[in-house]
């Protein structure tokens, strides 16, 4: 009797990058409900926006390179670099910011830098600098959270009227305001200290209110990726532990000048960012020390960048400063190979 | 219960020893025909010692072993030997090779057999019984034991001698079997070891999931400070590296041996061989080979070498529908076969006969995502991602540069991958590609210094002539046969000059780097 042959291994775990890639979206789901909570439908429009804009991108990229596009567009790597950029973004952003950043995102720095695994540069990333550097005012232009003061609740039908229509009305209701890291950005740089500053009502228990649930639901979600092995804890841990390090240093020196680590830790892009956008695997570090000083590395100049340089969160730069770093680190950071001589 | 040294990586994998591990080791079938293979074992094929027209008796020796590291092969029952030739043979190449094919009679008439007391004799004749009995490691990596046995090469005296019963291949449980029937045989044979190795200590290493094997060895073991050490069930435990870390805590080296770091570690079946071949003077004419998957009945045979897959398969009721796979070994490091018309050898631990449920449903390959989820579960260590990086652009040189030869091929990576890529298929490429590479080298390194040497006898030649045009004396009148020997005097001598040349650089010596890895990648399956 004759057979098939194949090679060895002949079982395999039932896994795949698809899987991989809907267990981050589902981990996004605590996070991002925290988001819609207390910054309103925006959040939830930029989500679809940006889902169906990077779903047309990714098949006309995929068309263009003549890859199956079936199997591609079943990994879902295209939905998760739209949510990760939508979740960053101001809730009541215009249209075309959105649809500007994740197309940008999938088709130059996605597709054009290499394709899924070889694109050196985190995409989402990519595409919030690039909208950052282009649009600095529609990216600063976040609504008051709710249960901050806000004019009014807006409703769907408002919401889709300001992101399709236009961000005129934002201003004139009174609806935006500064968030939490730019106020202590501002007021530090008025002389004030970081005591008076938080005194604010823009701050909540630990850093900004609102900011700090959605912290939570992120952190939430994070952990579970952790436990399932979906990423890799070293990754956060050296990002907060980092961050955390150096704002201890600094607090220690000058407690008025320098918000405590908690307050870092807890703020802005921080836990997003250790837990969904550093542990992007393609772009980070690989081995396991690596992983950790690639996690420090951001977690550093996440805090010179929020204290020392000109914007009020750096999640974003960090990451791709570090994306840079990361072969390096990984040439350097090779593991002790089973039976080599010396420890 | 002494520590642990856990090794780094490794898997949880399905299990399946329960199809297999319910019922006692059955006798095999006694075939109508046999095929031999000479080279059942890593090392120089044995040397046929029959001719087609012979008869042979049960347990003569039909093939010589040829070398320091080789074996004999014997007859499996006695009948007529109908042919020496290629037939195929049970190998990863798929590549036929030199067998013995022996039509049975039936009569099962044994050669006249004698013990080996082997404590009045010298270690050396101990050995050349081992070696004569055709002993190998019957784990899978069939490495001749007598090599093994022979502590004079190693200035270190060996601290642990361990016996691997770990069997971490999922299906496989012919060890398991083994170990609760015949642990006193097992056992019996561990002390011919140790008489010949003089271990400070002796650990037996067994899989939790097989407490009854467990249960059986300690029973056996009783009074003798044989120490028998339940290991937690993850592959690949039943690799020697990670087996001797597991137990004793020490790495053996990648360019190393076992004995470097006073380490030697056999397979039980291995101890159950030499037994077998000490105390009763038998050969190694069988071994117990599971046989499982969607067969009617799984279960544990006893075979005869050289009976074909077929017939072990119809004595365990034949195939379920829908195999799709014939594996020998098992699923994690085991190889597919063509046909199951090959026939038993002294590596065939088992024949998974593997329907759809078992096997993986066929995945596209995708790219890495560089996710790492194969770090976690390398045993070696490695950073299998780059390795897969630098072998896939051909990059040989990075490759080796990141270990690839520390790689023992266990498979975990590419199980683990969640992009489907065959890692260890690729690993396998690149190794070939290098071992390709030193050879043609050495081809060419070859070439050069024959090309130099004809130059200069050429150049020589071409001197001696001159020379004696100089001194050109009056021909003398000789015999024509006289003159025939002067002509070929100077042709004798280029061959003689030729001849160590030649030695001093043989061309077919297998690379010592091979028969390192053969040596240390013996594993339960």
């Amino acid at each position: 009797m004759r057979f098939k042959t194949a090679t060895s291994p002949h079982i395999l775990r039932e896994t795949g990058v698809g899987q991989v890639m809907r267990r981050v979206l589902y981990a996004m789901a605590p996070g991002i409900a925290a988001l819609a909570w207390f910054f309103g439908w925006g959040v939830l429009v930029n989500l679809t926006l940006a889902t169906v804009v990077a779903l047309v991108a990714e098949t006309l990229m995929l068309a263009a390179r003549g890859k199956p596009l079936a199997l591609h567009l079943g990994d879902c790597s295209a939905v998760v670099t739209a949510w990760l950029l939508a979740a960053a973004l101001p809730s009541l952003a215009p249209w075309w910011l959105t649809a500007l950043g994740v197309a940008f995102a999938i088709v130059v720095a996605k597709h054009l830098y290499g394709g899924l695994g070889y694109n050196p540069f985190n995409p989402a990333m990519v595409g919030y600098v690039v909208l950052l550097i282009s649009f600095p005012r529609e990216m600063s232009t976040w609504p008051i959270p709710h249960g901050v003061g806000q004019a009014h609740v807006l409703g769907l039908p408002e919401t889709l009227e300001i992101v399709f229509g236009g961000a005129g009305r934002l201003v004139v209701d009174g609806l935006t305001g500064a968030t939490p890291l730019d106020v202590l950005r501002t007021q530090l740089g008025l002389g004030l200290t970081v005591t008076e500053i938080r005194n604010s009502p823009v701050f909540g228990i630990v850093s900004g209110s609102g900011w700090e649930w959605a912290a939570l639901g992120f952190l939430a979600g994070g952990l579970w990726l952790v436990y399932i092995r979906a990423a890799d804890w070293r990754i956060p841990a050296g990002m907060l532990g980092g961050l955390a390090a150096i704002a201890t240093v600094f607090y220690l020196v000058d407690p008025q000048r320098y918000a405590p680590p908690w307050f870092h830790v807890w703020s802005g892009a921080a836990i997003f960012g250790a837990f969904f956008i550093a542990t992007d695997p393609v772009t980070a570090s690989t081995t396991p020390r690596g992983r950790l000083i690639y996690g420090a590395g951001i977690g550093v100049l996440v805090y010179v960048i929020r204290a020392f340089g000109g914007y009020p969160d750096g999640v974003a730069f960090a990451v791709l400063l570090m994306n840079i770093a990361a072969p390096t680190i990984d040439l350097y950071t090779q593991p002790r190979v089973f039976g080599a001589r010396g420890r | 219960m002494s520590a642990l040294f856990p090794f780094h990586g490794g898997l949880k994998t399905v299990r399946h020893k329960i199809e297999s591990n319910q019922g006692s080791i059955l006798a095999g079938p006694l075939p109508r025909q046999l095929t031999v293979p000479l080279r059942q074992h890593i090392g120089a094929i044995a040397k046929p010692l029959v001719q087609a027209g012979d008869r042979v008796l049960k347990g003569q020796m039909i093939g010589q072993a040829d070398g320091y590291i080789s074996a004999a092969v014997h007859a499996p029952s006695s009948g007529m030997v109908t042919a020496v030739e290629s037939r195929p043979v049970p190998h990863p190449s798929g590549l036929p090779d030199a067998c013995v094919i022996i039509d049975t009679d039936g009569e099962e008439r044994w050669i006249e057999r004698q013990a080996v007391d082997y404590r009045r004799l010298h270690s050396s004749e101990v050995r050349g019984a081992l070696r004569n009995a055709g002993v190998v490691g019957l784990g899978g990596a069939v490495f001749p034991s007598a090599v093994k046995l022979n502590p004079g090469g190693h200035d270190k005296s060996l601290d642990t001698l361990i016996l691997n019963g770990a069997e971490c291949e999922p299906w496989i449980t012919c060890d398991d079997r083994l170990m609760r029937e015949r642990a006193a045989g097992i056992v019996a044979g561990l002390h011919v070891m140790v008489h010949l190795l003089e271990p400070r200590e002796v650990l037996i290493g067994i899989e939790d999931d097989k407490p009854d094997a467990a249960a059986a060895m300690t029973a056996a073991c009783a009074g003798t400070g044989y120490q028998v050490r339940v290991v937690p069930t993850r592959y690949p435990s039943g690799s020697v590296k990670q087996l001797v870390h597991l137990l004793t805590g020490k790495e053996i080296p990648f360019d190393g041996l076992p004995a470097d770091i006073g380490v030697q570690c056999f397979n039980v079946a291995t101890a159950h061989a030499v037994h077998r071949a000490i105390d009763f003077g038998e050969p190694v004419l069988s071994r117990v080979v599971t046989v499982t998957g969607q067969v009617a009945q799984p279960g544990n045979v006893e075979v005869l070498l050289g009976t074909p897959f077929a017939a072990l398969v119809e004595l365990c009721g034949g195939y379920w529908d829908g195999v799709e796979r014939l594996i020998m070994g098992g699923p994690m490091m085991g190889f597919a076969l063509h046909d199951d018309g090959v026939p038993v050898t002294k590596a065939t631990n088992c024949i998974l006969a593997a329907g759809a449920e078992a096997l993986p449903p066929e995945q596209p390959p995708m790219p890495c995502i560089r996710c790492g989820a194969c770090v976690e579960v390398c045993p070696a260590n490695l950073l299998p991602q780059q390795l897969y990086w630098h072998a896939r652009a051909k990059e040989f040189d990075k490759a080796q540069d990141y270990h690839l030869f520390s790689c023992i091929e266990c498979g975990c990576c590419s199980t683990v991958c969640p992009s489907h890529i065959p890692l260890v298929q690729f690993y396998r490429y690149a190794k070939n590609e290098i071992w390709a590479q030193e050879k043609e080298k050495q081809k060419a390194e070859l070439a050069r210094q024959r090309h130099q040497a004809r130059l200069e006898r050429l150049e020589r030649e071409q001197k001696e002539r001159e020379a004696k045009l100089r001194q050109k004396t009056p021909p003398r009148p000789v015999p024509a046969a006289k003159a025939l020997e002067v002509d070929q005097l100077p042709i004798e001598a280029a061959v003689a000059r030729a001849r160590p040349e030649r030695g001093a650089a043989p061309v077919d010596e297998p690379q010592p780097s091979v028969a390192v890895t053969a040596d240390g990648a013996e594993r339960d399956g």
